[in-house]
């Protein structure tokens, strides 16, 4: 079945709860009711003749000027090989779609990961926590307005040149070998002229 | 989540939870297993992923489109010729583009040759996490050669960034055919002897045969892909179902689990699917070492790539199953958005639901038979 058949299917099933099919630039998309959304898979699943049996993708995409985050479902039925893509948008402030783990067990992990990077809520989904960051982490980086909070717990997430990190090491070590030679705490001031003396030392 | 060493759930029962991972050997990278165990039968064995967790999609948007293939790679660095390949295709799909037969065949070749590795690696583990040590280094061995071969044909060993937006980025080097051909009639001798030497001993098939079952149904429900879907019996191979670039030309058949020792579904038989799979592999190369048309490598395309606005999702047969990209263009030279869907991720989630009632020793054995790559979970 094609593309056009399947949304067919649909829209004389769900009428305009489903959207139109984008135009077919590369691989076109129907838009979906956020309230419908399961009982559009629901329908999609169980059907004679459509059978998706498989959730091959489930993601997001963040538009901050409309405002909106999209939610992606690629579908595929393994019997007919024959697919649809369908999206959901739902508000980027309080973002939330129902789930539809209930419809396909492995939207669990899917539907963690886009509630992990982008913040959006799955009502009724049975276990919505944190899955690639820690459960303390601030923010939603795969949002396009993510700014990072500048580390973690006291890890970093800058780093200076190492070249400078082993020229400070460097000095550090001369400064310990100097004393001993010198031997006069007060000449500190001539500490830039003490590695001099040091070098044949190391040698020997 | 808590998080304990060790902990006795209760003072009078043999109830306890304790960590497996995150750096434990059998559990193929940095992953976690929180496990609830009563003595050596677990109750529950839940994952805890994401320490590998680098951003690869959010980088995504801040390169090129070219300048994104280097970073395919790290996806899943043991298979990374099939990561390059479902990046380039996406691509493609998106310039509308087509590419060269012979870069096609080209394609084919070294992914196919990747595929032989990576499965070495994973029977090769999976035999030393059941504790036989020496058929990992006769797998070990055979990979040394792929990845003597793959040096030859693009420089790098495990991460390849051979593949091109619209082709490859080197022909084959002289003598390179019969290198390869001489290394896969040693190789198909080989897979008899791995046979001989482990598949079918006794104690392994005990340790593999009927554990963690895994109905056809419930690993498309749980969108299980590649070898662990037909090892649950499901007939199902991109390759031949929804060909893409030279497959179509060549003749192979699709090994599919059906209980070779024990029941359809169960760990040997996500294990020896991927045995006879090589050997198909190998046919493959074989067949296109022999048509390789002659022609371009690369086909011609703007130095600045942008892609008018649109969204184009690629589908390839990696080692690991299916892997998709999701390219979202927004018309500017860098993607509004790469996705990469990895057969890893979703193996992970079926752990939680296949380990109650398996012993701990069994969980490995899971672990290995899914053929999970950390960085591909995590990305």
């Amino acid at each position: 079945m094609t593309t056009q058949e399947i949304h067919e299917r649909l829209q004389a099933r769900f009428g305009d709860d489903v959207g139109p099919l984008s135009e077919a630039k590369i691989d076109p998309f129907a838009v979906v009711k956020r309230e419908r959304i399961v009982e559009v898979c629901e329908f999609l699943k169980a059907e004679a003749g459509l059978e998706m049996d498989f959730l091959e993708d489930l993601t997001a995409l963040d538009w901050p000027k409309r405002n909106v985050i999209e939610v992606v479902y690629h579908l595929l039925s393994y019997r007919h090989r024959h697919g649809i893509v369908l999206k959901v948008e739902t508000d980027r402030a309080a973002a939330s779609v129902p789930t539809v783990e209930c419809v396909w067990k492995t939207a669990n992990w899917f539907e963690r990961e886009v509630y992990d990077l982008f913040g959006v809520d799955f009502p009724g989904h049975p276990d919505l926590r944190r899955i690639m960051l820690p459960d303390d982490w601030v923010g939603h980086p795969l949002r396009k307005d993510y700014q990072e909070a500048g580390g973690w717990h006291g890890i970093g997430n800058t780093r200076e040149n190492p070249l400078v990190e082993l020229r400070r090491l460097d000095e550090a070590r001369k400064a310990e070998k100097a004393p001993p030679p010198a031997a006069a705490p007060a000449a500190a001031p001539a500490a830039p002229v003490a590695p001099a003396a040091p070098a044949p030392d190391a040698k020997t | 989540m808590e998080k304990l060493i060790l902990r006795r759930v209760d003072r009078n029962s043999e109830e306890m939870i304790l960590n497996f991972g995150p750096q434990h050997p059998s559990t193929h990278g940095v992953i976690n297993f929180i496990v609830e165990t009563d003595g050596e039968v677990m109750k529950k064995a839940v994952p805890d992923v994401g320490y590998l967790h680098r951003s690869l999609e959010k980088i995504g948007e801040t390169v090129t489109y070219p300048g994104y293939m280097p970073y395919t790679d790290r996806i899943d660095y043991v298979a990374a010729m099939f990561a390059n390949e479902g990046y380039a295709i996406a691509v493609e799909r998106l310039l509308k583009l087509e590419v060269p037969a012979r870069a096609q065949w080209l394609r084919a070749i070294s992914c196919e040759l990747c595929r032989i590795a990576s499965h070495l690696i994973s029977i090769g583990t999976m035999t030393m996490d059941i504790g036989a040590f020496t058929p990992m280094l006769h797998g070990v061995r055979e990979r040394e050669t792929i990845n003597d071969l793959i040096e030859a044909l693009c420089g790098a060993r495990l991460t390849y960034n051979y593949h091109r937006i619209g082709g490859v980025a080197y022909d084959l080097p002289e003598g390179w055919r019969d290198r390869t051909l001489a290394f896969l009639d040693h190789f198909d001798k080989f897979l008899g002897e791995f046979d001989r030497l482990i598949s079918f001993n006794e104690i392994y098939v005990k340790r593999l045969a009927n554990v963690a079952v895994i109905g056809g149904a419930q690993a498309i429900d749980y969108g299980l892909v590649g070898p662990n879907l037909r090892g649950s019996g499901v007939d199902w191979d991109l390759r031949r179902d929804m060909p893409y670039g030279a497959y179509p030309s060549f003749e192979f058949a699709i090994p599919v689990g059906r209980g070779f020792v024990g029941t359809s579904g169960d760990s040997f038989d996500r294990y020896y699917v991927r045995v006879l799979e090589m050997a198909e592999s190998s046919k493959i190369v074989r067949q296109a070492l022999e048509t390789i048309p002659e022609g371009e490598i690369l086909a011609k395309v703007p130095r600045n790539l942008k892609p008018e606005a649109g969204e184009a999702l690629s589908r390839v047969e990696s080692a690991r199953g299916e892997m998709a990209y999701y390219v979202v263009s927004d018309g500017t030279n860098k993607p509004y958005r790469v996705r990469a869907r990895t057969g890893s991720f979703t193996a992970m989630g079926i752990i939680e639901d296949v380990s109650p009632g398996l012993m701990v020793a069994d969980l490995v054995a899971l672990i290995a038979s899914l053929d999970v790559v950390a960085p591909e979970i995590d990305r």
